[in-house]
């Protein structure tokens, strides 16, 4: 018979506490992730569970992906001009300057137009997402759906997340093209390289493939912004301190699934 | 009717509700008192099928609602009218569009006929001319009367109140009572309320039943409530600080 925990010795107590912490802290990890997971499940399968709520979608692709306009067309705007001076100064040393186009175009469909999109609506809509159905949750609008007999899953979270899967890929091919008149104001406009050289090498260089491998990626952001978003609004705390946390939450969240999930399709993609 | 039979529900293995057994006849007026924290949202949560009980039943004309999941629990919510604690109004639509909400969304009413029953409701609860208003533009009396107004609009069998005064002045108070009785005797649905406005509850309720400590401890109309002689309701319902209740 085992001896109970009061006869045994001091530093094997600690020992079994450490360990049942360890224990109880995996299956909170797990449970916590299969919730997770059987969210974006469920908001998936509901999809396709008539009647689809058009009036709330077009609300929210305004809401995400319009009202995001002018934050996506100043970032981009800047990126891309960012890129435009720092390229020609980079290319010019080893004589390549002539390249300045398919550099600044790469770098932003490829990688920087998805990602730097996807943090910027996380940061605008994003947070504003999971405040809305945080406060939605504490003041149990979201209970007088349920026992009204309308699914919040079907009325509040398909709408957000299919607005995502459209929104995002929008925002995205907006970013890509003001960034790259970004970089032609600054390398033709200012720094004096050849119109036809930097739109005539980015015709060479940039490959269908290279536009599809951003596409996806938007894609996938956009569901995981607002899969993440959705979810800790929901689930959120008790009173404004909890609302407040899981708007933290999200935004440091989902700022990190983009960036692993980048380095992921990054290496995956073409 | 409404028949609880031996509910119990815990959390983190606090014990809320420890073998709750009640009856709710077709068409009364059932008030459920007790402390604050005593469990009786809980309760009320379990009626909605918010909340699966950890063991018991909860029976709605014969049928077991905590078995019931998907479109057979719709089936019998789209019996409930609901009024909650807060209101639960919808902060982003105007009074009219919470009124007219569960119309729009359930009934294939046309736009006319949902504008008349809404503006009807919204008659009814004294508040003609304050559709085009927002939640938070409105008092909090005016709050609980456009949750009235959502709650009845499609005319429930059986609606729950979940404590639909708090927070209002006696005069809010009795008007909000007083309403609840006037619609009541019109539309004669089943109501169950959670309430500890005390002793103006004992207008309204056909019967009373008190909940102490996660059971009913005891049920009758208010008059065999106020003369009760149970220490728990006496304290509870004179407001006492000493007796069997702790002050805490």
């Amino acid at each position: 018979m085992m001896p109970g925990r009061a006869m045994m010795p001091a530093t094997m107590t600690t020992g079994l506490l450490a360990i049942e912490g360890l224990g109880r802290l995996t299956l909170d990890t797990v449970e916590a992730l299969g919730r997770f997971g059987l969210f974006l499940g469920h908001a998936l399968v509901w999809i396709f569970v008539p009647p689809f709520k058009w009036k709330q979608l077009l609300q929210r692709i305004h809401f995400i992906g319009f009202r995001s306009l002018s934050i996506i067309v100043l970032t981009g705007a800047f990126t891309g001009m960012v890129l435009g001076l720092q390229g020609f100064l980079t290319l010019s040393r080893v004589g390549s300057e002539a390249f300045l186009g398919p550099a600044v175009a790469l770098s932003l469909i490829r990688e920087l137009g998805p990602v730097l999109a996807a943090l910027m609506v996380t940061g605008r809509a994003g947070s504003a997402l999971t405040a809305e159905i945080g406060i939605m949750r504490i003041s149990e609008q979201i209970d007088a759906l349920t026992v009204m007999a309308l699914h919040p899953m079907r009325y509040l979270i398909v709408p957000v997340v299919v607005a995502g899967v459209i929104a995002f890929p929008l925002l995205t091919a907006i970013f890509d093209v003001v960034g790259i008149f970004g970089g032609y104001l600054v390398g033709v406009r200012l720094l004096g390289l050849s119109e036809g050289t930097y739109f005539g090498e980015m015709q060479s260089f940039v490959h269908m493939s290279d536009i599809m491998s951003g596409f996806w990626k938007s894609l996938s952001f956009g569901v995981i912004v607002t899969w993440v978003c959705a979810y800790k609004g929901y689930h959120t705390g008790h009173g404004a301190e909890g609302v407040s946390r899981a708007t933290t939450q999200a935004v440091v969240l989902s700022s990190v699934l983009i960036l692993v999930w980048d380095y992921f399709m990054g290496s995956v993609l073409p | 009717m409404i028949r609880v039979e031996n509910l119990h529900k815990s959390f983190d293995g606090q014990r809320v509700l420890q073998g709750i057994t009640l009856d709710v006849a077709t068409g009364e007026v059932m008030i459920i008192i007790g402390r604050s924290g005593g469990g009786k949202s809980v309760l009320l949560k379990h009626f909605l099928g918010l909340l699966r009980p950890d063991s018991g039943r909860i029976l709605v004309d014969g049928v077991d609602i905590t078995r019931l999941r998907g479109k057979k629990l719709d089936r019998i919510r789209a019996r409930y009218g609901v009024v909650f604690q807060g209101g639960a109004l919808f902060d982003s639509m105007t009074v009219f569009d919470n009124v007219a909400f569960p119309l729009r969304e359930k009934t294939p009413l046309s736009h006319a006929e949902i504008a008349l029953r809404a503006n009807e409701k919204l008659g009814q609860v004294g508040l003609i001319g304050m559709g085009h208003k927002y939640p938070d533009e409105i008092s909090g009396g005016m709050k609980k009367r456009v949750a009235i107004a959502r709650a009845l609009v499609t005319e429930p069998e059986i609606v729950f109140f979940d404590e639909p005064t708090t927070g209002l002045d006696p005069i809010l108070v009795n008007a909000i009572h007083r309403l609840i009785i006037d619609l009541h005797q019109k539309l004669r649905f089943t109501a169950v309320m959670v309430s500890h406005e005390i002793p103006e509850i004992f207008q309204i309720a056909q019967r009373v039943a008190m909940l102490h400590e996660g059971v009913i401890v005891e049920t009758g109309p208010p008059e065999a409530i106020q003369q009760s002689r149970s220490p728990v309701v006496q304290q509870f319902i004179h407001g006492e600080l000493d007796g069997p209740i702790r002050a805490t």
